[in-house]
């Protein structure tokens, strides 16, 4: 099954975190967290190497990446955008802006655009209610937004 | 280290941060540089405020003043202005907005008014990062004080005494948490923070981690003294970066003073802290599940008993407390127990930190007694409902929590009221709702999240929520029915009544609370098929007033799916059976002859 090729120096990088981390089964998660950040999601070959690593099955590792939503088995847009749909900012109208991001980029959530530039995602509560609704682009986050600024927001990394 | 005249401090937490606070800290910087005041004036990177509705907050110290919604650009005259001229910056100080009055210290603001400090005593005061300013406002005195004079069980005597209960959400008296900790026998035993903070609009934990992490780790150290631990797990959640990284800088920092590590104080007492990371389950903020994350495993819960205390991490005894139960705790023991029970209520003893967020006008961080009514919340310290609008409810307690109304306000707030009129404490969150809320909707949203966040373990509340959430859609798609109703309500009880762990046990409470309090807007969705707060979209209609109508048909070329029909200066009408509810008639007509029924 796989069919894609892992660069071998970041092969070797895992295989060192998860050396570090006494390749004990007891330390998935903290691998898994360090695989994502390496390899910016867990493709089924990321997720075979972590299991021989750790010493636990392919099986077990799948089930732990598919029970957490921070794992993600699809690669991110070059910007992923996440909308906050925790409840301090859906009360304050978060819904529409989702829907408002949906419609300009044309895609539902979990997808990434065609050219790969941006993916759209939903979170629960970033913390910082106070300036609900909350939108993030990669690290950066944008508050009060309303409906009427997804098109700036867009722009802003679109040239 | 120089003395330093005066002291900005400048807000560092996530949500000042997200309003370019680190821009405002280099600008005052350069501002200092370019005036020569580098060694009399010092930026501090604090953490929350609590004020997040007016940040980026930044407070002049010694004299008090409290400036808000400061940008980069303000920062070179606050030097110049405030630091040099001693000369206030009035456009930048907070405006009372009922008197209008300009106020400028935070004490004489509506918001911290009520407010009393105990496990946000140092948010906003010290720089998180840095361990002496923690220390020099009795920082690790207390797990001194612990080491030398004190035996564990007297520790524990002091924390009973204290009456001080679980803030994570339970309740359960923490004293006694650790006296069944300590008296298990076995070779290992560990101490577990739980930050997970999954309730989505709640931020109360974050805050204390990210303003004053020391708190936790001394708490973590006198538990670990109490219960025979040697170890402390924080439990923390990946979504959190800020709060990572300052309590990876603040365990750094108490290892370097000996205040983790062998021989703490100059006693045999070794203990020390590792993080343990979340990704992103709710459930795993309950303890069973917590702990098998922590093992690398799906967070599935455990029936209970055992508790963790007799049989958690790796199957030795436990104590798992929440971050700010924990924050509670060197106070305490400084203060004494009986300092503590003073505040609060007869059952619930001190404060509770709560996150005061929707249509509120003052969203923020607040802590206040126990026994402070919901009134005095939302309207003295949250400033009323936004936009002059009309308040409607109030979530406590997050997704296990229920909506309470007007005639909730004037209880006071603890753990026994707030259960016997069918909400909860929780951990903190608290949403504010108002008359365009739509109910249904509401019980809907959170059910989503239970779907969602479901482990799945058990069948109610895999499959029972499911079916919670089908029926709610069903009724704002206004095909509901009034057995639906029936059906929702015996279905919510089965939940409650026969799911595993707590998720599923509290689960249903959002729709039984919305159900009990507001019986008429559920009825008018499935009887009228009316949404009376105007937000379920299949229940509304947009219509064109014919009197205000002019006929000049840009309605009909701005709708995209050819709804509207009617000769040129003629009244126009919207065909419902083609209308998709978009809304882009009503935003363009010039006549304000468009709107919704
Ligand atoms: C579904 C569910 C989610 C929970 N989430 C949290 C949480 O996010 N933070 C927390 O401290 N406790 C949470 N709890 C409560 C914990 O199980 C546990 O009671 C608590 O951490 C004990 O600490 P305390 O006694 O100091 O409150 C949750 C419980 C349940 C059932
Ligand atoms: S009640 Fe829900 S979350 Fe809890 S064990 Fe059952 S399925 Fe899992
Ligand atoms: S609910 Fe969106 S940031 Fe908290």
């Amino acid at each position: 099954m796989a069919n894609i090729k892992l660069p071998d120096n970041k092969k070797k990088e895992l295989k060192e975190v998860c050396a570090k981390l006494n390749n004990d089964p007891g330390e998935l998660i903290n691998a898994l967290h360090a695989a994502q950040g390496l390899f910016g999601y867990l493709p089924a070959e990321v997720q075979e190497l972590v299991a021989q690593e750790m010493n636990v099955s392919v099986a077990h590792v799948y089930g732990v990446v598919t029970f957490y939503s921070f794992f993600s088995m699809t690669p991110k847009g070059e910007h992923p955008i996440s909308i906050c749909m925790g409840t301090a900012c859906y009360v304050r109208g978060a819904e529409k802006v989702l829907d408002e991001f949906k419609k300009l980029l044309n895609v539902k959530v979990g997808e990434t655009t065609p050219d790969g530039k941006f993916s759209l995602s939903c979170l629960r509560c970033v913390g910082a209610c106070g300036l609900a609704p909350v939108v993030t682009v990669g690290d950066k986050v944008f508050g009060r937004v309303a409906p009427e600024d997804v098109k700036t927001i867009l722009e802003e990394y679109n040239n | 280290m120089a003395k330093f005249k005066n002291h900005i401090l400048v807000c560092a937490g996530t949500g000042c941060r997200a309003s370019q606070s680190e821009l405002i800290v280099e600008n005052l910087n350069r501002a200092i540089e370019d005036n020569n005041l580098g060694d009399e004036v010092q930026v501090v990177r604090t953490g929350c405020f609590g004020f997040c509705e007016k940040g980026p907050v930044v407070k002049m110290m010694p004299d008090n003043t409290f400036y808000v919604q400061v940008t980069p650009a303000d920062a070179s005259e606050l030097v110049t202005e405030h630091i040099v001229k001693g000369r206030k910056v009035n456009r930048l100080l907070y405006v009372d907005p009922d008197s209008h009055k300009v106020i400028s210290d935070s004490k004489e603001m509506g918001f911290y008014k009520k407010q009393i400090r105990i496990a946000l005593r140092n948010c906003g005061f010290i720089n998180p990062e840095n361990v002496d300013e923690y220390i020099a406002r009795d920082g690790y005195a207390a797990l001194g004080k612990a080491l030398t004079e004190m035996t564990p069980e007297q520790v524990i005597k002091e924390i009973i005494d204290s009456g001080l209960r679980g803030r994570g959400g339970g309740g359960f008296p923490t004293g006694l948490k650790w006296d069944i900790t300590r008296k298990v026998k076995a070779d290992q035993k560990y101490v577990v923070c739980n930050a997970d903070e999954g309730d989505p609009g709640a931020f109360m934990d974050r805050s204390i981690l990210e303003g004053d992490p020391h708190s936790v780790i001394e708490a973590m150290a006198i538990n670990g003294y109490c219960t025979g631990a040697s170890k402390g797990l924080v439990y923390i959640r990946a979504e959190y970066p800020l709060a990572i990284e300052r309590l990876k800088i603040a365990i750094k920092q108490a290892r370097e003073y000996g205040l983790l590590g062998e021989n703490i104080f100059g006693s045999d007492f070794c203990f020390d802290i590792e993080l343990r990371y979340g990704a992103g389950a709710f459930v795993c903020g309950e303890e069973t599940s917590l702990i098998h994350s922590m093992e690398g495993l799906r967070g599935e819960p455990n029936v209970k008993p055992p508790f963790p205390s007799e049989s958690g991490y790796k199957g030795k005894p436990t104590n798992v407390n929440n971050v700010e139960t924990y924050a509670n705790i060197p106070v305490i023991l400084l203060n004494g127990s009986k300092w503590f029970s003073a505040i609060g209520t007869e059952k619930s003893k001190g404060t509770k930190v709560f996150a005061l967020a929707g249509k509120v006008n003052n969203v923020g961080l607040i802590e206040v007694p126990m026994g402070t009514t919901l009134r005095e919340v939302i309207f003295d310290i949250g400033g009323g409902i936004k936009d002059g609008k009309k308040f409607k409810a109030v979530q406590t307690g997050g997704p296990s929590g229920g909506c309470l109304t007007e005639k909730h306000l004037d209880i006071p707030i603890d753990y026994d009221s707030l259960l016997a009129c069918g909400s909860m404490m929780g951990s903190g969150g608290m949403i504010v709702m108002d008359e365009d809320d739509c109910m249904v909707a509401m019980a809907k949203f959170y059910l989503e999240f239970t779907v969602e966040e479901s482990c799945g373990k058990c069948t109610p509340c895999r499959i029972g929520n499911k079916r919670l959430h089908e029926i709610l859609e069903k009724i704002t798609q206004g095909k509901g029915t009034k057995e639906d109703l029936t059906l929702l309500r015996n279905l919510s009880y089965v939940i409650k009544d026969t799911s595993l762990c707590g998720l599923g046990q509290t689960s249903p409470n959002p729709v039984l609370s919305t159900m009990e309090n507001f019986a008429d807007e559920y009825e008018a969705h499935v009887v009228d098929g009316k949404c009376p707060a105007g937000q379920c979209k299949a229940l509304m209609q947009y219509v064109i007033d014919p009197e205000a109508c002019v006929g000049c048909t840009l309605c009909s070329r701005v709708c995209p799916v050819d709804a509207i029909s009617g000769e040129k200066k003629m009244a126009h009408i919207i065909n419902p059976a083609i209308c998709i509810k978009c809304g882009a008639c009503m935003e363009k007509c010039k006549f304000n002859a468009i709107s919704i029924q």
